[in-house]
């Protein structure tokens, strides 16, 4: 530890010298050149009948990069519910009594109520979010995880267990198989088209209302889906840790 | 001062980084990552913006007005919620690592057995 830190610092000066040397000889911030967001903007509404130009971007111009996002997401849930499995030496209860083996913890009442109040209009709101990608900022990923944060409101106004019935996890696994599935299905119905993979081939209708910009909304509500169960599963998994999983007696 | 956003970004790689080689506890390290990676968000938003000009949403503003760039942006936010998960899976790698060797320390996480 006493060679680690001055020769470590040593280095990290010289290498964000080097770095800071590469990004000034970017242009300056501000003065954005690259004509491919230009002709995006220009021609996002006209060609795709969607005003919200990012979303576009995420599922229709760079629909296959986001696919691959998508799964990176999934996998990465795969893995951590494989990784925290209960072990040989644990054992699943429906609710540990953390009071009685001596840790226990206490909400205050406004957080409790505060979050029973907003749990119903979070999930509202993600809702409305996923559905509105393609018109105004949002889209499957920011709305998916509002929803997601409506689980998480019920755990924090005290009701872990009414939680736990309201989101089984077959139900989870369901709604993240039917959005990762979905969104590949979706692309695979434009090559039954006869269009090309991920290609936009839903009736484009008027810009402006929910039922416009073909595929970009199907994907966005997808994506949505499969955000917001990936989520819960994460959270669900964790908190599983501390409160329902025990040590297995030795028989 | 228009190379303030290359110096945040830097400044947070650098900060980052010292955090992860550092550090004592496996859940800091994980957040120091999280650091490193918000760096490159703050990178790739400041290399799409145009001065005065409004956001690539067009409801209210008329198609062809001036907009910034959509596509670092469609990158940035899909990097967030990817980011938080991965995070995730991180985590339960420290739980784990709690749970069957009894310390976050990556120092004294080093011996391999069997």
């Amino acid at each position: 530890m006493s060679l680690r830190t001055p020769l470590f610092l040593l280095s990290i000066a010289g290498f964000t010298a080097f770095i800071l040397w590469g990004l000034i000889g970017l242009p300056a911030f501000g003065n954005y050149q690259g004509p491919y967001g230009d002709i995006i903007n220009g021609q996002v509404v006209s060609e795709r009948h969607a005003t919200n130009a990012v979303s576009a971007v995420n599922f229709d111009y760079r629909g296959m990069d986001t696919i691959g996002e998508e799964f990176i997401l999934f996998v990465s849930v795969a893995g951590c519910t494989l990784l925290l499995r209960t072990g040989l030496d644990e054992q699943l209860v429906e609710k540990r009594n953390l009071a009685a083996e001596g840790r226990s913890y206490s909400t205050s009442s406004a957080v409790k109520s505060m979050c029973l109040v907003l749990a119903v209009p979070a999930s509202l709101y993600g809702w409305y979010i996923v559905a509105h990608g393609q018109l105004t900022p949002g889209g499957g990923f920011q709305g998916g995880v509002i929803m997601a944060s409506a689980a998480i409101f019920l755990y924090l106004a005290g009701e872990y267990v009414v939680m736990r019935r309201l989101n089984p996890m077959w139900l989870l696994e369901l709604g993240e198989s039917i959005g990762a599935g979905g969104y590949v299905l979706i692309g695979l119905s434009g090559l039954a088209a006869g269009a090309a993979f991920l290609q936009n081939i839903l009736p484009l209708g008027s810009e402006g209302s929910v039922n416009s910009s073909g595929t970009i909304w199907a994907i966005s509500m997808v994506v949505g889906l499969e955000v917001s169960t990936a989520f819960v599963v994460l959270m669900l998994e964790f908190l599983e840790q501390l409160l329902e999983l025990q040590p297995r007696r030795p028989r | 001062m228009s190379v303030f956003p290359w110096i945040v970004t830097a400044w947070l790689f650098a900060i980052g980084l010292w955090g992860v080689i550092s550090s004592r506890n496996l859940i800091h390290q994980v957040l120091c990552l999280a650091i490193i990676q918000s760096s490159t968000y703050v990178l790739l938003l400041a290399i799409g913006y145009k001065t005065d000009e409004g956001a690539p949403i067009f409801v209210t503003a008329p198609s062809g007005s001036p907009a910034v760039d959509p596509v670092v942006q469609a990158l940035t936010l899909t990097d967030v919620v990817v980011e938080a998960t991965v995070v995730a899976l991180l985590l339960s790698l420290a739980v784990q690592a709690w749970k069957r060797f009894g310390t976050l320390d990556p120092d004294r996480l080093r011996v391999l057995k069997g």
